[in-house]
């Protein structure tokens, strides 16, 4: 019982470690992508190429005056970007990190909690995840953060239908809602078990997945929450030092996460081709897919940014038609192809 | 009515097709745009490591030079503040009291000197208008600051040490000293 609960301890605290890792190195990478992409070097003082550069950036942070407007409802105004962090903190529990690793012949699983219900889990967290901008934008009593917050709760509203109903298809192919379930559907191998990655069952569904994620996470060309061009700063225009921190780092580990989720439903999580082949036992075959688990991340986080500087923002219109009647039709038209396809498959040609 | 030019474009309001509305293969041709301009060379020039090449004839930062023994060339006879568009120099005028004549090249010497940075637009008619060769504008970068009362550049800044002379050749030139020479033309206007 005890090493159970230092072994979760560990997969806890390693995770959140490597969550912040990533998340502060994300904003490093934001601005290296944008550099790279527009013909430029990018931060490259601190430290070799700059790679100081994001605890520069926290320290600034740190030691930034605090500023709380006058008729800001102080309690709102400090809960609006705990809830952003917390909510972006807390849906990493159910991602399968990993397979699993042998250790004196006890199984020990990469993933905090095997929720059977892990997308819906994920959904609900990131739901609340709205709260955080909607609550800060609103305690900060100012025109600009409240039409942020607004757009920022109508924008997550349409969106999680879309992306709900992608996932729904998702579900009538693999029957399961567990990540980790998911996951081993997907695992390579030529020898008798040939699994596809979803994204082959599933394109339309993950083209949704993939719009709708952008929106959830309030990135280019869907940022209309932020909108530095309209808005000063969207939700987060009054906030200021370590608080506009946490709603910044909330948006880069959410984009974190998001890549996560789309590696393990759409791209095989931690499976990686001919795993089953290479006659590796059974620890590496989880080191690697683990690794190969960060490289898909990697690149779905690099995606996000390359598309950030490929885009421009959608007006507000437009995110709506797109949201309501583009995404959802679609999504439905996918799931009833999905079905039928089932059906005429598990009825007509067994 | 008949087009100046041929490059006017007649406007239709042309129906998007479908391919057009779905967006996506605009945004995949955006993409591959984009991503094409990774692997470019970056145009960025680091400055303080590598600097941009600059012209021969660069105007920079200003120096007050001193002549071969040592002694400050400038009379403070006032022609460059007069010549000076921006009203950038001041100075005032002292007299050389026995036992300065090795700091001094003439009995009349400029006690202060100061050019205002912020003020000089480097156009060099302080140079073109000095009759004693005592201002240049060098190829120095002017070094930024923090207060606007930094860039008020007195003697301390722009006469030139004895020690490390500032090497004006490139404005120096056959055909600027030819011209100096009818120097009437330019100034006595």
């Amino acid at each position: 019982m005890i090493s159970f609960f230092i072994y979760k301890a560990i997969l806890v605290v390693g995770i959140f470690a490597i969550t912040l890792f990533v998340a502060a190195y994300s904003t490093y990478a934001e601005r290296k992508v944008a550099a790279f992409l527009q013909d430029r070097v990018g931060p490259d003082r601190a430290g070799p190429f700059g790679m100081f550069q994001p605890l520069a950036d926290g320290l600034k942070f740190m030691m930034k005056e605090e500023i709380i407007p006058d008729f800001a409802n102080k309690f709102l105004f400090i809960l609006g970007p705990s809830i952003a962090m917390m909510t972006a903190l807390m849906a990493g529990v159910v991602i399968p990190w990993g397979n699993s690793l042998v250790i004196d012949g006890k199984q020990y699983f990469l993933q905090i909690a095997d929720l059977n219900v892990g997308i819906l889990y994920v959904f609900a967290v990131v739901s609340i995840g709205v709260y955080g901008i909607m609550i800060g934008g609103w305690a900060s009593n100012n025109k600009f953060s409240l039409l942020g917050a607004i757009r920022a709760s109508a924008q997550m509203i349409s969106y999680e239908i879309a992306m709900g109903l992608s996932i729904i298809a998702l579900i009538i192919t693999t029957g399961t809602l567990s990540l980790r379930e998911i996951s081993l559907l997907q695992t390579g191998g030529v020898g008798g078990h040939w699994n596809f990655w979803n994204v082959v069952y599933q394109p339309v569904g993950f083209i949704i997945f993939l719009i709708c994620a952008f929106a959830e996470t309030n990135r280019t060309p869907f940022d209309l929450p932020e909108c530095e061009t309209e808005l000063v700063g969207g939700y987060h225009t009054e906030y200021s030092s370590m608080k506009l921190a946490l709603y910044l780092f909330a948006e880069y580990i959410n984009m974190f996460i998001s890549s996560a989720v789309i590696s393990t439903l759409y791209f095989g999580g931690f499976n990686f081709p001919f795993m089953n082949d290479l006659g590796l036992d059974q620890n590496t075959i989880t080191i690697l897919g683990t690794l190969f688990f960060f490289a898909k991340i990697t690149f779905f986080i690099f995606f996000f940014m390359w598309i950030r500087w490929t885009i421009p923002r959608f007006r507000y219109d437009q995110l709506m038609n797109l949201g309501w009647k583009a995404l959802i039709p679609l999504a439905v038209i996918n799931i009833f192809i999905t079905g039928l396809v089932i059906i005429i498959k598990t009825h007509y040609l067994n | 009515m008949q087009a100046l030019t041929n490059r006017s474009k007649v406007v239709v309001k042309k129906q998007m097709n479908f391919w057009e509305r779905i967006y996506l293969p605009a945004i995949l041709g955006g993409i591959v745009i984009t991503i094409k301009h990774l692997f470019r060379k970056s145009s960025t020039v680091k400055y303080p490591e590598t600097k941009r090449e600059i012209s021969q004839i660069w105007r920079g930062q200003h120096v007050l030079k001193r002549d071969e023994h040592g002694a400050e060339r400038c009379t403070a006879c006032g022609l460059c503040a007069v010549a000076c568009p921006a009203e950038a120099i001041t100075m005032v005028a002292a007299e050389r009291v026995k036992g300065e004549e090795k700091l001094y090249r003439e009995e009349k010497y400029a006690s202060t000197y100061e050019i205002n940075m912020l003020r000089c637009i480097f156009c060099g008619l302080c140079e073109e208008a000095c009759p004693k060769e005592a201002i240049f504008l060098t190829d120095r970068i002017l070094p930024t600051d923090y207060g606007r009362g930094e860039f008020v550049f007195g003697k301390d800044k722009l006469v030139e040490p004895v020690d490390e002379r500032v090497d004006v050749t490139v404005r120096q030139t056959a055909a600027v000293l030819e011209f100096k020479k009818h120097k009437q033309y330019s100034h006595n206007k």
